[in-house]
């Protein structure tokens, strides 16, 4: 047990008891900030397999940006609502069911192939992140699949701008 | 040194407690967080599996940046659904969000 299987395991519980918690805790903005723990373990686990430019760009993108984009959601939407009402459907034991049938299904298809336990092959590059950037642009490479994200970000840009304006019809709402 | 199995087990689980967040919650933002759990899940996935069978190319770090990108387009679009929906029924939770319901 080397420092590094150390270090996948404490990371491992530590964000999977994020996750659980995430899913299981009644306050809105505490559900958030277990998500934002959640990520940066999820970091951690990039910077352990050797994607140290997808560590930070999960730290930028999904923490800096998603995350606190879901806290201001979260505080948009405050209800008064009692603090006893329900947080979880009336038939949560299923999701429990379904979700232990899911891990159960998938762990068990992934231990009956034969490459379960292999081993990391040695890196051969040492710098990664040069052919990623070169992959990204190369007209033989992934430019095609790099320019239609900018073009989807775009939309999603310009459509939530869209769902979420605020004009003559929002106020005749917040009248009522 | 780390098996491959150890990630995929732990992307497993995260999935596994992302889709029970989707399936339980009432919430509609909770519902969004449960799907970024999965959606992390399956990007943990795809460059554990990048680095474990194919450390010389690059395709796997590609598909988890597209994903990352759709991440991100996706949760901006449904939070601004959802605010929008706050704004005209004053409410998040997704049972009374019924308008459409045959």
């Amino acid at each position: 047990m080397d420092a590094v299987q150390i270090i996948f395991l404490i990371t491992a519980v530590a964000t999977l008891g994020a996750a659980l918690m995430v899913v299981t805790t009644r306050n809105m903005v505490s559900a958030a900030l277990w998500l934002v723990m959640t990520l940066f373990g999820v970091a951690v686990f990039y910077v352990l397999l050797g994607a140290g430019f997808l560590a930070v760009a999960q730290v930028i993108i999904y923490i800096g940006a998603i995350a606190i984009l879901v806290i201001f959601a979260v505080m948009l939407t405050r209800r008064l609502t009692s603090e006893n009402a329900p947080f979880i459907n009336s038939n949560w034991w299923v999701a429990i069911l379904i979700a232990a049938l899911l891990f159960g299904g998938l762990s068990w298809m992934f231990s009956s192939w034969d490459g379960f336990s292999t081993q990391a092959p040695p890196l051969a590059m040492e710098n990664p992140l040069v052919d990623l950037g070169a992959a990204l642009v190369d007209p033989q490479g992934f430019v095609l699949p790099f320019e239609l994200a900018s073009v989807l970000l775009l939309a999603a840009l310009i459509g939530s701008i869209m769902i979420a304006w605020e004009g003559a019809a929002g106020q005749r709402g917040q009248k009522n | 040194m780390i098996p491959l199995s150890w990630f995929l087990i732990f992307s497993a689980a995260l999935f596994s407690i992302g889709m029970f967040g989707v399936l339980s919650r009432k919430n509609a933002i909770a519902i969004l967080m449960g799907i970024e759990l999965m959606l992390n899940a399956v990007n943990v996935n795809l460059v554990a599996f990048w680095r474990y069978r194919t450390p010389d190319t690059m395709e796997g770090q590609v598909f988890a940046i597209m994903v990352f990108a759709v991440a991100a387009a996706e949760v901006a679009v449904g939070l601004a659904l959802v605010i929008s929906i706050y704004r005209r029924r004053r409410t998040v939770e997704a049972d009374e969000i019924d308008l459409l319901k045959w």
